[in-house]
């Protein structure tokens, strides 16, 4: 009898708990969903800080608000969550209706199916594909198939040179790598705390960016065609070894970059003449310029290859770097969010966002406006158009970054930490990353 | 479930109530009391673990992670690849077991023996006795976050204090070392985790010491026994089953850390000090494979049950012994 009781109790108890469970959700779904007026908005860090995110967003959110009727609860996110946040929204189906996304990611979350795909009807409604840039739309998920993504903001690696420093020492930009080297090791002089260049080399996106950028420039490339591994072969590990050096075999690098991470370490450094040169990708001129830099104080030239350039080697200087814009497939809104993402890519917003979060443009027809140092400018855009490839479009190239990257700022500790870092070493770190790659896969 | 008394209460009939309803209620009571205890524990407990023990027999990587019901069954799979110590994964798993054992020795032995040397120290009163209790529980007083990120910025080579220390002031070093990669990661993530966790230590045996009446301290006194007797047969032998408690809380704390590394050094640690949370961590999050890393957490798991049981064991029947 007692036990008849107490089952009949406890069923009561879980069904009414999981009913409020349920009523719960479901307050909270038709909240939004019912007056379909509010969109979820998670924004990557573009500013000088994520405050400087609102800052800047928050006019634009309001102008769309009264365009459209729809209010949108913007959330900034830094980089170094921002992967995680979209794993776990991913995983548990409770996500932002739009938001920002590394290009380089778009392949790897278009492949876990949480994403809505850009079809044509999609496409339409946001403008239409043919007005994006080409190479930036391209970046917008897996060949063949319908993109996850559209591009926002567009950025490409430069080398940010000290102008003053490099006068002072009679030297020339440099237009190849060993000028490059040459440059650096006449800046350098570690009594003065002064190198030739800053690296954020405790930062796993920079390396890995790095080794694809000089594994190109050596012959290498990270995956075949058949989108297998590839990153022991010879123009993967000397490319590697092209950027291990600076901080080993060269010694034009403080060792102690190797514990910088994105951040504004790096670009503190060179802003305050502790380095003469930074590898950056255009959106550190934010940055520079809060740490006291005038635009006209630095100069930017397209970060140089070797010469001559080796078997294969191709003169890249960047890949098509950027944050892209996806939707959330289960949206409530998906009309809203169609309608957000339009108005965000629009030639009028592109030209007013370019600025504070100094983006090349990813639309068609749109100049480069987060400058007024015309070569600088000019630059960027010429890397953009004829030095820039996109990182491998394949599911596999999150896993890529983070293991190639980590495996990357590994050899840089040991370079710092005063190990000669040989060609083998680099292979055998390389060659475990692809294994641990292959058998999680 | 234990059987109801039969006989009818004085209350039951006073009242004039059908005992036979009434006793029915009585007896359901303490369960109705601890019900909402007992869900609350499989909401929060139970069901997340046989979430997780189902997600290590299905192939839950990005391809699935949007839905998980499509993921297909992994069989035993992902345990064979974390187990196969020839291959890089196994072995990355087994050296970072390793680097957690290791560090475990050292930080609960440190910690226990730094805690019961401070406890036997303010064992009797003196002046200052409560100041310096109170400073020694400090460390365990803060939060963990603002404890170990502190500890990050000592840890800096250019501008860290600790650098600072031994290189500028006391010029027992030429070049700054790196504190925060490399071998002496590890170094700097035991000493953290040493300044955390040996206040926890102290606080527990100087309560421990507390019930050690002085009376038994001054029969072996008259009886001869020196200090360090009266350490080894009264304190410790009285403090034993705090000891037996405390040693297993911080195996277990320390084994499992993931905030220490994880503060001091992001998601992706240095070789040295790549502990097996922050390891199980990056194989689920940096690599996408949620079955791989959930297999690798019941590994964990099934250990640290194996540990936990065994110790007991021992030490109860040594007690009963005893």
């Amino acid at each position: 009898m007692k036990a008849r009781l107490i089952s009949t109790v406890v069923t009561v108890i879980a069904v009414s708990a999981t009913a409020a469970c349920g009523g719960g959700g479901t307050s909270t779904s038709s909240s939004s969903s019912g007056s379909s007026k509010t969109l979820t908005y998670w924004a990557s860090n573009q500013g000088t800080s994520l405050e400087n995110d609102k800052v800047v967003l928050a006019p634009e959110l309001a102008k769309f608000q009264q365009q459209t009727g729809v209010k949108v609860n913007l959330q900034v996110i830094g980089w170094p969550d921002l992967l995680n946040k979209i794993l776990g929204a991913t995983t548990s189906g409770q996500g932002p209706d739009v938001l920002n996304i590394g290009n380089t990611w778009a392949a790897s979350l278009q492949a876990t199916g949480a994403f809505m795909p850009f079809d044509s009807t999609a496409l339409t409604a946001i403008g239409g594909q043919d007005k994006f840039v080409p190479t930036a739309f391209a970046t917008g998920g897996a060949l063949g198939k319908a993109p996850t993504s559209v591009p926002l903001y567009g950025l490409v690696y430069g080398l940010y040179y000290n102008k003053k420093m490099f006068a002072d020492a009679g030297l020339k930009p440099p237009t190849t790598w060993q000028e490059l080297q040459a440059a650096a090791t006449k800046l350098t002089d570690p009594t003065k705390k002064q190198y030739g260049m800053v690296l954020e080399g405790g930062s796993y996106t920079e390396s890995v960016h790095f080794a694809f950028i000089f594994g190109r420039q050596n012959g290498g490339q990270p995956f075949d065609s058949s989108g297998k591994a590839t990153f022991t072969s010879d123009g993967m590990v000397n490319g590697v070894k092209q950027y291990v050096d600076l901080v080993g075999k060269d010694k034009v690098v403080n060792p102690s970059d190797v514990q910088y991470k994105n951040g504004p370490e790096a670009p503190g450094d060179f802003a305050k003449g502790k380095a003469a040169m930074l590898m950056s990708q255009n959106n550190a001129d934010n940055t520079l310029q809060a740490d006291g830099m005038k635009s006209t104080e630095y100069g930017v030239v397209p970060i140089p290859a070797p010469s001559p350039l080796p078997a294969a080697g191709k003169d890249v200087a960047s890949f098509v770097a950027g944050i892209n814009l996806s939707i959330f497939k289960n949206t409530k809104n998906q009309d809203a969010a169609l309608k957000f993402v339009n108005f965000m890519t629009s030639p009028a917003e592109q030209a007013i966002l370019d600025k504070p979060f100094t983006a090349l443009p990813v639309i068609k027809g749109g100049t480069v406006n987060f400058t007024d140092n015309l070569a600088e400018a000019n630059a960027f855009a010429q890397v953009l158009a004829t030095k820039a490839e996109p990182l491998p479009l394949i599911p596999a190239e999150s896993a890529f970054e983070t293991n190639v990257g980590n495996a990357v700022n590994g050899l840089l500790a040991q370079a710092a930490t005063g190990k000669d870092v040989s060609t083998s070493d680099i292979k055998a770190a390389l060659q475990q990353a692809q294994d641990q790659m292959a058998a999680a896969g | 479930m234990p059987v109801t008394t039969t006989k009818p209460t004085s209350e039951a009939v006073a009242a004039g109530v059908p005992p036979r309803r009434r006793r029915r209620w009585k007896g359901a009571t303490p369960y109705l009391l601890i019900l909402p205890a007992v869900l609350l524990e499989l909401l929060i407990h139970i069901v997340p673990m046989i979430v997780g023990i189902w997600m290590s027999f299905i192939q839950l990587t990005q391809f699935f992670i949007a839905n998980w019901s499509q993921a297909p069954s992994a069989g035993l799979g992902n345990y064979k690849i974390a187990v196969d110590f020839s291959s890089p994964i196994g072995r990355a798993l087994l050296h970072s077991f390793t680097v957690s054992c290791l560090y475990t020795l050292i930080v609960v032995g440190l910690a226990w023996l730094f805690g019961m040397s401070a406890a036997a120290v303010l064992q009797h009163g003196f002046r200052g006795r409560g100041g310096l209790r109170t400073l020694f529980l400090v460390p365990y007083a803060l939060p963990i976050y603002a404890g170990v990120i502190t500890w990050s910025f000592m840890f800096q080579r250019d501008n860290g204090l600790v650098n600072h220390v031994l290189v500028s002031n006391l010029h027992l070093l030429n070049d700054p070392p790196f504190w925060l990669i490399g071998n002496n990661a590890f170094v700097s993530m035991a000493v953290v985790a040493l300044w955390r966790s040996w206040p926890f230590a102290f606080l527990m045996i100087m309560a421990g010491m507390q019930s050690i009446p002085d009376e038994v301290y001054q029969a072996a006194a008259v009886d001869g026994a020196g200090i360090w007797q009266q350490l080894r047969y009264i304190t410790l032998g009285m403090l034993r089953p705090v000891n037996v408690v405390l040693v297993l809380m911080l195996f277990l704390w320390t084994f499992n850390d993931f905030n220490t590394p994880f503060v001091l050094f992001g998601p992706t640690p240095p070789q040295s000090a790549d502990l097996i949370s922050i390891h199980i961590y990056d194989n689920s999050f940096v690599n996408w494979n949620f079955g791989l890393g959930s297999a690798m957490s019941v590994l964990l798991l099934l250990f640290l049950l194996v540990v936990t049981g065994a110790y007991l064991l021992v030490t109860n029947r040594r007690s009963r012994r005893a």
